[in-house]
């Protein structure tokens, strides 16, 4: 099961390191990891996805609070939070396959950010699964480069952690 | 007040109470040392052959003080030097601080002479690292380093200071604080917010539910952990205890936590566990653990592990629930305070059945006479001879195994033994560090063919600062513990563990000029130890033993606690 954490840490140099040594050391995998400070410029926000089982995550979890330099560590559940992620994808386009690209283009919500005769560059911001979903559709016309963010999360309504 | 940066990391010092550091110079810790010459009269340092020796011997100082210790040690190989100790703490929760120079900020990252990335090395091994950049950071890098040692679950922190932040000509502002006080500084206070810097107070109704459940259970059985020993929970413990009335099992972190030779005590659980430990888990309803990470070692398997008990863990560290044996209710705190709440509302048990089953299972603790020397007659002598109060630093292995079973400790500090890292040659080191924290106590150091050479350099700081400490050789010329495996598991197939080699530990001890002894039977080894103790100055006592005595009984690895490969027994 994908598993969203968010985690508010101290903005320094080899706090990153320290949080995704914790993940390494029990030999599992990051899925997606996005890191940016936060409005305090003191703190930065790393979303963390992982698939892994409950007990894991929630050892990680019990460890990652115990650092220094982190200040909240919360996994975010998936009905109650905002998850986005950016992806910037490149396909081959010409002047036949161009309007059908532009109608998926359309129904996804992606924007073309750059366009040449061979090629077109499309960005879309979305939940993951609506990003895979737009992948899917590109697939066909031949995808020259993907390159994706990784999710970041917030949780709805009022409260933060 | 305007000081050097270099005296602000000594004011420091003296603000924690320090009063005694472990070491060794280098190239870019020379401005440290330069201002430790200043100080000599006020911070005492004992140089080390080596920096892991300066590193357990600091961790054998926090161990047997309950004070946080201090290592220094220069960069590149100084640093790397010292991470098995640092390591060693880590895993047996010791509070140290580790304090490390690097080379100048404009040769960081720039592979310069002795160049290590010495925080990214410790990174896994300590609570925190602190790289300082900047000296005006100095004071409050200090104290949060200490206080993150000493707090919560203590264990090691590691400060690494650039070359440059160190220079004479770096001046800072510094006020004292002390060290009482220091929780108030902002840059504790902010601290605060990341990490528990405050022992948590245990929650009540975790409590009422635990007493409920000691109300309903008719076999009870107590594990002391290591929890009980930092947590300097010793009398609580042995309240609770008598008033649960019920069996307990001691791990080897819970050495000194509860009497050895208390009428309740069942001794070691797990591998080498007793079969009184060992059964009594397997068959109690009710199993308290304080202060125990259910290790490998204990549990050795968590499936069928206490499988008729209700669990419950009592630890001062969150992330140890549920770690490696799912329990059925925890209560977070501090061992004494959660004790001390606990025997505030319990009555007095009385579990004459359970015990009277359980109890008697125990073997006898008098070694059997013999011609050849055996290891639990070496520890009756020890036991006998050696003043009540001795502190006992092992190695690691069969001589580290034997001391823990045969050997009562009945104080936190008593035992210093690493448990969780089992590092060969921490044995020495520790015990210079408990000497010097404790002038007044005798010391002896334990250890094995094998452990006594990877650290037996250090016999010359025992020598240099006349240091009463008596190593006691478990000479069966092999790696015993590893030799028990190939026996039992390998098929008699001894592959490099055979020690068929020098030195002469007790031309050795001459030759760094101590007392060296050999013997061979139980009436030389309690001449030898006689003597020792009277001499009143560092010995060295080399026991021949049989190659094949074994550490009894034995569960293998992986297999259910009452599972034993090797029963208990002289034979």
């Amino acid at each position: 099961m994908k598993q969203t954490i968010s985690v508010l840490v101290e903005n320094r140099a080899g706090v990153l390191g320290r949080i995704t040594s914790l993940f390494s050391r029990r030999a599992f995998n990051i899925d997606s990891l996005a890191v940016g400070v936060t409005d305090d410029p003191a703190i930065s926000r790393i979303t963390i996805i992982v698939d892994n089982g409950n007990s894991v995550v929630e050892q990680v979890e019990k460890q990652l609070n115990k650092l220094v330099e982190v200040i909240k560590v919360r996994t975010l559940d998936e009905s109650s939070m905002i998850g986005r992620e950016l992806m910037i994808l490149k396909v081959s386009a010409n002047a036949k396959t161009r309007n059908n690209i532009m109608t998926i283009c359309d129904i996804c919500g992606a924007k073309v950010a750059d366009i040449s005769p061979t090629s077109m560059t499309m960005e879309l911001s979305d939940t993951p699964d609506r990003v895979n979903t737009f992948e899917e559709m590109m697939r066909p016309f031949n995808i020259l480069e993907v390159a994706r963010t990784g999710m970041i999360a917030l949780q709805k309504g009022g409260g933060k952690i | 007040m305007k000081i050097r940066a270099t005296q602000a990391i000594m004011e420091c010092l003296l603000e924690q109470g320090v009063d005694t550091v472990f070491g060794y110079p280098g190239g870019t810790i020379l401005n440290i040392y330069d201002e430790l010459y200043r100080y000599q009269d006020r911070i005492h340092h004992v140089l080390t052959a080596h920096e892991q020796g300066a590193a357990h011997a600091a961790d054998g100082y926090a161990r047997s003080t309950g004070k946080v210790g201090v290592c220094f040690a220069t960069s590149g190989p100084g640093a790397t030097n010292l991470t098995t100790g640092i390591a060693t703490a880590h895993l047996d929760s010791s509070p140290v601080v580790f304090i490390t120079c690097n080379v100048g900020e404009n040769l960081l990252g720039k592979d310069a002479f002795q160049e290590v990335d010495s925080t990214g090395i410790a990174m896994p091994i300590t609570k925190a690292t602190f790289l300082v950049r900047d000296a005006a950071t100095i004071p409050d890098v200090m104290r949060q380093a200490f206080a993150v040692a000493a707090t919560g679950r203590p264990g090691p922190v590691l400060i690494d200071f650039l070359k440059n932040v160190t220079a004479p000509s770096q001046m800072i502002d510094y006020d004292f604080v002390p060290w009482r006080e220091n929780r108030r500084l902002e840059s504790l206070r902010s601290l605060n917010a990341s990490h528990q810097l405050k022992n948590p107070e245990p929650n009540r109704q975790d409590i009422e539910k635990l007493l409920e459940m000691i109300g309903q259970a008719k076999k009870p059985f107590l594990i002391c952990g290591g929890g009980v020993v930092r947590g300097r929970a010793h009398r609580e413990f042995g309240e609770f205890a008598e008033k649960l009335d019920a069996p307990v099992a001691i791990t080897v972190m819970g050495g000194g936590g509860f009497p050895g030779g208390h009428s309740l005590t069942t001794g070691m659980i797990g591998m080498h566990g007793s079969r009184a430990s060992n059964v009594a888990c397997d068959e109690c309803d009710l199993l308290i653990a304080v202060g125990c990470r259910f290790s490998d070692r204990v549990a050795l398997d968590p499936a069928t592990f206490a499988s008729q008990a209700k669990i419950v863990q009592i630890d001062i560290d969150r992330a140890e629930i549920d770690k490696n044996v799912l329990t059925d209710h925890h209560i977070i705190g501090s061992a004494r305070k959660v004790l001390a709440l606990l025997n505030e509302k319990m009555p007095q048990y009385h579990h004459d059945v359970w015990k009277q089953y359980i109890l008697p299972m125990r073997a006898p603790s008098v070694a059997a006479e013999s011609e050849v020397l055996t290891p639990q007659q070496i520890l009756d002598v020890i036991q006998r001879q050696a003043p009540k109060d001795t502190m006992v630093a092992t190695d690691v292995g069969q001589n580290q195994m034997w001391a823990i079973k045969y050997l009562h400790f009945n104080y936190p500090g008593q035992l210093l033994t690493s448990g969780g890292f089992g590092t060969m040659g921490f044995g020495l080191g520790a015990a210079i560090g408990a000497q010097m924290g404790n002038p007044d106590k005798r010391v002896i150091h334990i250890t094995g063919d094998g452990c006594f050479r990877m650290n037996c350099h250090e016999l010359c700081t025992v020598e240099h600062y006349h240091l009463p400490i008596i190593s006691v050789v478990f000479n069966n010329g092999t790696l015993g513990m590893v030799r028990q495996w190939q026996n039992l598991i390998y098929d008699k197939r001894f592959s490099a563990t055979t020690l068929d080699r020098g030195p002469d530990f007790v031309k050795l001890a001459e030759a760094y000029g101590l007392k060296g002894y050999r013997v061979r039977t139980r009436v030389e080894m309690e001449a030898a130890l006689d003597k020792a103790l009277a001499d009143g100055c560092g010995a060295v006592i080399d026991c021949v033993l049989d190659i094949d005595e074994m550490v009894r009984p034995m569960v293998a690895a992986g297999s259910p606690i009452t599972d034993f490969l090797l029963k208990e027994g002289t034979t």
